[in-house]
C-alpha cells in the first residue's frame, strides 16, 4: 500500500534529522515544567491531571505542532520531489494520508513519553485512569487538528517559515477562541450569537469535555471533520497548483 | 507506445504547448530538441501525468493519462529535469522506497534495486547519503529510479545535463541499449546527442513542432549537413516573426 510506504519514509525522515528530537524534548520540558510550576501540581494535590497537566497542552501545541508539520509539502515543492510524487502511480490522497499519519506519529511518541507523570499521579493518589486516557486522546486530537491545518498551509507555500508563521497564527486563534477570559471580553463587544459562533471554532469546549473523561460523539466528530476538511483542502490546493 | 494527440497547455494567456501531435513506437528513441522555453519539459510533464493538459490527450501503451492516470503511470519511467531526490536518504534507501511505491516487494524489490544500481554505475556510492553525492551521481540516482520497474516507456528530461563527457557517453550508450525494446523520449539541446542516440528527432519551438525526421533526414533538410544550421534556421525564424508583428 503506497500510503504505508510514504508513511514509513516520512517517519524515518523525521527521526533521521534533529527536528523531531528537538521538538519532543522541548515539549516534554515545557509540559512537565508548566505542570509543576504554574500548574501547582504539588500544592493542588489533584490526581486527575486535568488542570495541572492537560490544561497546558493546547497552549504548547499551538506553537509547537506546526513546527512538525511545516515541512510536509513545503519541502517537496521546494526541492522538486513533488514532481516525483506526481508521476508515481499513487493518488495524491494516499500521499496526504501517509504524511499526516507520520507527523501525528511523531506527536504520539511525544505524548507517550510523558508517562512518568501518570505513574507519579498513580503513586501519589488515586486517579481515574479512564479520564486520564480520555485526556490523552483529547490532547492527541487537538494536536492532529493543528497538524492538519499546518499541512493545508504547507501545500500553499514553498517556504517553511511562512508556513510556520501562518499556521501558528491560525492555531493561536483557535486556542484563544474558546478560552473563557477571551470570550468574556468578546461578549462585552458582540452579540451572544456571534460569541457562540466564534467559540465553536475553538478547541476548548471539545478538549475540556474529553479532559473530564466524557467521550462525546460530537467532540470526536468535530475533531474528525476538521482534520478531514483540512486534508481535503490540501488535496484541492495541490491539484489546483498544477492546473 | 507513446501517442500524443493535440496536446495543449495554457498558463493563463501564455500558450506553452500548442496542439502537439506525435508518436513514439517501441524500439524508437525520439530526441526532443528545442530552445529553452520551447515547451519540452511541459510536454513531458503532461505525458507523465504531473500536469493536466488544457486540451488534448496523451496515451502511454494505450492507456490515457487523463482518463486512467494511475495505470498509465505504472508504464512510465520518468527522469525530471531537476533530478529531484530526497537528500536525507541514502542511494539504496531512496531506490528501495521508489521500488516499493512501484509495487515491488521483498526479493523483487531487492533484485530491481541491485539491477538499477548496476545499470547506472552507482555501486560505489550505494550506501552514501544523497546530499554527499556529486551532480553526476545524483543525476544517475534519479535515472536509476526511472529504471527500477523496467518500464516500457522512458521519458527523460535532459538526461545528460551537467554530466562530464565520460558520463555523457555512458548515458547515451545506455539510452541506445534500452531503446531497442522500449519507447524512449528524451529532451536535449545538445545536437550531437541526436546522432549519437536517437532513431528520430523532433524540433519544437514555441510549443509547436517545426521539424520531424530521422537524423539523416534532418541533416538532408538542413542543406548544409549540420543540425545546428537547421536548428538555428527553424527556431530563430520564429523569433524574427514575433518581432516583425
Amino acid at each position: 500500500m503506497t500510503s504505508l510506504t510514504i508513511y514509513k519514509r516520512e517517519l524515518t525522515s523525521y527521526f533521521a534529522q534533529p527536528t523531531a528530537y528537538a521538538i519532543i524534548v522541548i515539549f516534554l520540558a515545557l509540559s512537565m515544567g508548566l505542570a509543576f510550576s504554574f500548574g501547582n501540581f504539588m500544592r493542588v494535590g489533584d490526581a486527575s491531571l486535568e488542570w495541572t497537566f492537560f490544561f497546558w497542552h493546547p497552549w504548547i501545541f499551538m506553537l509547537l505542532a506546526p513546527a512538525v508539520g511545516m515541512k510536509l509539502w513545503a519541502d517537496e515543492q521546494r526541492t522538486g520531489t513533488i514532481e516525483l510524487l506526481g508521476t508515481f502511480p499513487l493518488s495524491t490522497w494516499s500521499a496526504i494520508i501517509g504524511k499526516f499519519l507520520a507527523a501525528a506519529s511523531v506527536w504520539l511518541v511525544a505524548l507517550l513519553l510523558t508517562f512518568p507523570i501518570v505513574i507519579t499521579v498513580n503513586y501519589l493518589g488515586d486517579p481515574d485512569n479512564g479520564a486520564i486516557l480520555a485526556g490523552y486522546l483529547g490532547s492527541f486530537l487537538v494536536c492532529c487538528t493543528f497538524l492538519a491545518i499546518t499541512m493545508l498551509v504547507s501545500a500553499c507555500t514553498r517556504d517553511q517559515v511562512v508556513c510556520l508563521i501562518v499556521s501558528v497564527a491560525i492555531c493561536v486563534t483557535m486556542v484563544l477562541c474558546g478560552y473563557d477570559d477571551f470570550t468574556r471580553e468578546l461578549a462585552k463587544a458582540v452579540s451572544p450569537a456571534a460569541v457562540e459562533a466564534v467559540v465553536s471554532f475553538g478547541v476548548w469546549d471539545h478538549f475540556r469535555s474529553l479532559n473530564r473523561g466524557l467521550l462525546r460523539l460530537q467532540d470526536l466528530v468535530w475533531f474528525g471533520s476538521f482534520v478531514f476538511v483540512c486534508l481535503l483542502g490540501t488535496s484541492a490546493i495541490l491539484s489546483a497548483k498544477r492546473a | 507506445m507513446i501517442e500524443v494527440e493535440n496536446l495543449t497547455k495554457q498558463f493563463g494567456s501564455k500558450c506553452a504547448v500548442d496542439n502537439l501531435t506525435f508518436t513514439v513506437k517501441k524500439g524508437e528513441v525520439l530526441g526532443f530538441l528545442g530552445p529553452n522555453g520551447a515547451g519540452k519539459s511541459t510536454t513531458m510533464r503532461m505525458i507523465t501525468g504531473f500536469l493536466p493538459p488544457t486540451s488534448g490527450d496523451a496515451r502511454v501503451c494505450g492507456l490515457s493519462i487523463s482518463d486512467d492516470p494511475k495505470a498509465a503511470k505504472t508504464k512510465v519511467g520518468y527522469l525530471p529535469e531537476s533530478a529531484p531526490l530526497y537528500h536525507d536518504m541514502t542511494v539504496i534507501g531512496f531506490l528501495k522506497f521508489c521500488a516499493s511505491i512501484r509495487g515491488l516487494k521483498g526479493a523483487a524489490n531487492k533484485t530491481a534495486v541491485e539491477r538499477a544500481i548496476e545499470t547506472c554505475f552507482l555501486g560505489s556510492v550505494a550506501r552514501q547519503s544523497i546530499d554527499t553525492l556529486s551532480k553526476g551521481y545524483r543525476h544517475r540516482t534519479c535515472l536509476a529510479q526511472a529504471l527500477l520497474h523496467d518500464p516500457e516507456v522512458l521519458i527523460l528530461d535532459e538526461p545528460t545535463d551537467g554530466l562530464d563527457p565520460n558520463q555523457k557517453h555512458e548515458v547515451r550508450q545506455l539510452i541506445k541499449r534500452l531503446g531497442k525494446d522500449k519507447a524512449i523520449l528524451f529532451s536535449t539541446h545538445i545536437l550531437e546527442e541526436v546522432e549519437a542516440a536517437c532513431t528520430r528527432a523532433v524540433i519544437v519551438d514555441c510549443g509547436r513542432i517545426v521539424a520531424d525526421g530521422t537524423p539523416a533526414e534532418l541533416l538532408a533538410q538542413s542543406g548544409s549537413g549540420s543540425l545546428t544550421d537547421l536548428f538555428r534556421r527553424l527556431t530563430t525564424a520564429e523569433v524574427k516573426l514575433k518581432s516583425e508583428s
